[in-house]
């Protein structure tokens, strides 16, 4: 009967689709394990970031081999991998594919969660989130592109030198791995060569949930589970005792304070800035006669992070933040800025479809890990396959998020020195193909950071090179079809990033690293 | 007959709006069968609207989009391959719009849905009439549309596969329907490579929860006119809240409970031609809008029977023609 047919076929169908699984696989779930090319042994010679010597905080001599205490810790080790359960074996996979790769991946998470603009009071003013307050609405950081790209480089930074320090001590002490001195321990990741102490795994749990006090309090209990788990594969693989993994927690978490108190002074606290400061950046732009960026947010929202541009750079001083402040936009009232404004509404009047997927490709908006989240994504996706030590990732990482936080440095005193107009402000015909972010349009963010990234990235990665700069030109484009930017704000964005960056290829060639 | 149904329901949006188009006269939600060899094909026009959507379970407004519109308009289909069984299909173009803020309209052709829809069982009784209905449906993104731009996209482009128990009970010209359906919806694809839900995902792929709708309907069916009204309880099982000021997400956790009321009326002098028209409401709600629908359509029957001259029906519970 012909409906028996069709039931068959629906059937057929509906197990078809039922079968297919729905989980879903992240790109870096599977890794293989970590084996770099080098051990980079003589890591502690590198130059730090902030530590003034790599053995500014001392680390004790270590118990020999074969002194009955330390017996005792690889008996520890033992008894731990006679009974390995499912968990810790998934454990011990999720972090042998990288200590750096992983805490890089949670701060990512951490942005994204926490990237979300504050909804306004009843009054139609806004709230501010209160870093002495940070359970209450509006949660604190609200985590958008300036601090993300801040937060990056604070935790990358302090990595990279609490690396080195570890890598010093290492060298010093070279007390071998568990599974090198005692046989009946399994390696449970590559076995190398690399000294054992202190653990280069518990420097970077320490470091980072250190930092985490500071940059997502609200997220102190988790981050310490996290902490403990990394340290607990380290010692179940058969790569750290327990005393390696205290003086390595306890090293990172030293440096990591290091970092704090310059965080604390480095004038991020004052980047909001007051009522007061506000109206005066209208006042000088209409005094120059040039028209003045207003909040397309409804109720009106104060400009992002106003005094961002004045926080305290890592790759150089606030005299060269200036300068590497660019010429001002054309004139709002030029021939121009018409000729630009008239660009965008043609790109966003009827946009092509090829279009709006760049724009949301490279969107990075409300929710997401921000612009320099993704460039973190790719750079450690293309790191994946190259080998390198831990303490080579997190130099490369450092360099990397040093540029993206010192581009948004100059990028924001860019944005608040002009006070330009959207595009959407000067024509409210032109429609955007994503958000529009809340702050002046000269010169674009996307465009900065990408300039940045694309240009420290050809650097380390010099194969990669021509794709991340046609990643950069792709994310900065997206911002012009998408309505969210002025030619000029694009170009001029791309440069001054890959301006920024150049500072970062000359510590990278005198860090010792190469 | 219009083929919107529960998963078009969420289809059409991204949850946050949505037209409850699942309630109109004679489709893959109602107990009524087209006879052998006819086709019913038409178009409905539906629009409808919200200025305040559930974040969570918070009722809100934002002057940031101020009142989000859809509208739609449906090419559909409904062809007796038997008496008891019928095939029905459904196209629409879809267009959303915000009265307030900067986000672009979109506007598209949308998924492509079809039912097959059998009547195992028609039963008289002592009074009335009782019949089973069983149905299987799928639908399938018919364009490459833009999916991450809710609350303005489209659709949610995932396919989707639905199966459908129907129990109706016809009393002289007063009848009662309940159904209940389940949809199974595959991953969707956003076009970006990364987004957070509760934690961060590295892919761009996104898994998404299944959705189960039960609907009730009931009121008078004469060959000539019909005149319902209907309840729907539509639950998303899984997915997750929409945080405090964010942005919506296909795999939210839509759930809504809407209330509408439906005629379709037989123009008597123009044999097979039928207008149809309705409006609903959403009165209850998690991660959609509060959105009020209305909608129209024409309809024509065409007879495909080799015999030329149509077969005339008797009050027949369950089968519409003329």
């Amino acid at each position: 009967m012909k409906y028996q047919s069709i039931k068959i076929y629906f059937s057929i169908l509906v197990i078809t689709i039922v079968s297919c699984s729905k989980k879903v696989e992240n790109r870096t779930d599977n890794l293989p394990a970590l084996n770099p090319s080098s051990i980079d042994i003589n890591a502690g010679s590198w130059k730090t970031i902030l530590l003034k010597r790599p053995d500014t905080f001392a680390v004790a001599i270590p118990l020999a081999v074969n002194n009955v205490n330390y017996v005792a810790e690889l008996n520890e080790i033992k008894g731990l991998q006679k009974s390995v359960t499912p968990e810790q074996n998934d454990n011990i996979k999720y972090w042998a594919a990288g200590g750096v790769l992983r805490w890089n991946e949670l701060m990512r998470e951490l942005v994204a969660k926490y990237n979300i603009p504050p909804y306004q009071n009843a009054d139609g003013t806004y709230p501010i989130p209160s870093s002495a307050n940070p359970f209450a609405y509006p949660l604190f950081p609200f985590s958008n592109p300036p601090y993300a790209a801040r937060a990056y480089a604070y935790i990358a930074a302090a990595q990279y030198d609490a690396l080195v320090a570890c890598w010093y001590y290492k060298n010093l002490y070279s007390r071998p791995a568990p599974y090198k001195t005692d046989a009946s321990i399994v390696a449970k990741i590559p076995a190398t060569s690399l000294p054992s102490y202190p653990s280069e795994a518990a420097v970077l749990a320490g470091v980072t949930a250190e930092m985490m006090k500071l940059l997502f309090p609200t997220e102190i209990g988790a981050i310490q589970l996290k902490a403990q788990a990394h340290e607990e594969a380290a010692i179940i693989s058969g790569s750290a005792t327990r005393s390696d993994v205290a003086a390595g927690e306890t090293l990172g978490r030293q440096i990591a304070q290091v970092f704090i108190a310059r965080a604390r002074t480095d004038n991020a606290g004052k980047a909001v800035g007051t009522p007061v400061d506000w109206a005066n950046f209208v006042t000088i732009t209409a005094a120059k006669g040039e028209i003045p960026w207003i909040s397309l947010d409804n109720p009106k929202r104060p400009g992002m992070l106003p005094f961002f541009g004045r926080v305290t750079p890592f790759l150089f001083d606030t005299a060269t933040v200036r300068a590497l402040v660019p010429p001002p936009p054309p004139s709002t009232s030029s021939d121009q800025m018409k000729t630009e404004l008239a660009e965008v509404y043609n790109y966003t009047n009827h946009p092509t479809l090829e279009n709006q997927q760049l724009v949301l490709f490279w969107g990075d908006g409300v929710g997401t890990y921000t612009p320099p989240g993704h460039w973190n994504t790719i750079a450690a996706e293309d790191f994946i396959s190259r080998n390198f030590s831990e303490v080579k990732w997190a130099r490369n990482m450092a360099l990397l998020n040093m540029s993206l936080m010192d581009a948004g440095i100059v990028c924001w005193n860019t944005k608040y020195t002009y006070f330009n107009p959207r595009p959407s402000q000067l024509n409210p015909a032109i429609k955007t193909l994503t958000g529009l972010p809340n702050f002046p349009s000269y010169i674009s963010g996307h465009s900065t950071f990408s300039g940045a990234a694309a240009t420290i990235l050809g650097y380390l990665n010099p194969d990669r090179a021509a794709a991340y700069t046609q990643m950069a030109n792709d994310a900065s484009k997206s911002r012009l079809v998408g309505g969210l930017h002025y030619q000029s704000d694009c170009t001029v964005g791309l440069t001054v990033g890959s301006n920024v960056a150049q500072f970062a290829i000359t510590r990278a060639k005198a860090d010792g690293a190469n | 007959m219009n083929l919107l149904n529960s998963n078009k329901l969420l289809l059409i949006v991204m949850g946050i709006v949505f037209s409850i188009t699942s309630l109109y006269a004679q489709t893959d939600q109602d107990a009524i069968m087209m006879n052998k060899n006819l086709f019913c094909t038409g178009l409905t026009y539906n629009t409808n609207s919200w200025n305040k959507y559930w974040e969570g379970t918070n009722l809100r407004d934002n002057l940031n989009i101020g009142t989000i519109s859809t509208n739609e308009i449906s090419i559909m289909g409904n062809y007796g391959v038997k008496d008891n069984l019928n095939i029905l299909f459904n196209a629409p173009y879809v267009s959303t719009k915000a009265s307030a803020g900067v986000l672009h309209a979109m506007s598209g052709i949308q998924d492509f849905s079809a039912w097959v829809k059998w009547m195992p069982i028609e039963k008289e009784l002592k009074h009335g009439t009782f019949s089973l209905y069983l149905l299987g449906g799928a639908s399938l993104p018919m364009t490459n549309y833009i999916v991450d731009f809710l609350p303005l996209s489209i659709g949610l482009k995932s396919s989707t596969v639905s199966g459908r128990l129907m129990l109706d009970y016809q009393l002289g010209k007063f009848f009662v329907t309940g159904s209940e359906t389940y949809t199974v919806r595959g991953n969707t694809k956003l076009e970006r490579n990364s987004y957070y839900t509760t934690s961060l995902y590295l892919t761009n792929e996104v898994s998404m929860p299944d959705v189960n709708t039960i609907s009730l309907r009931t009121g008078f069916r004469s060959n000539w006119l019909i005149a319902e009204a209907i309840i729907t309880d539509m639950k998303t099982l899984g997915g997750f809240d929409i945080s405090k000021n964010n942005m919506p997400f296909p795999s939210n956790k839509m759930n809504a409970t809407s209330i509408a009321a439906n005629f379709k009326y037989e123009i008597q002098k123009v044999k097979g031609l039928s207008l149809v028209g309705g409006a609903s409401h959403v009165i209850a709600g998690r991660n959609v809008g509060q959105s009020t629908g209305y909608y129209g359509g024409l309809f024509y029957i065409l007879d495909f029977s080799k015999k030329k001259s149509t077969k005339e029906t008797t009050n027949n519970s369950s089968s519409q023609n003329k």
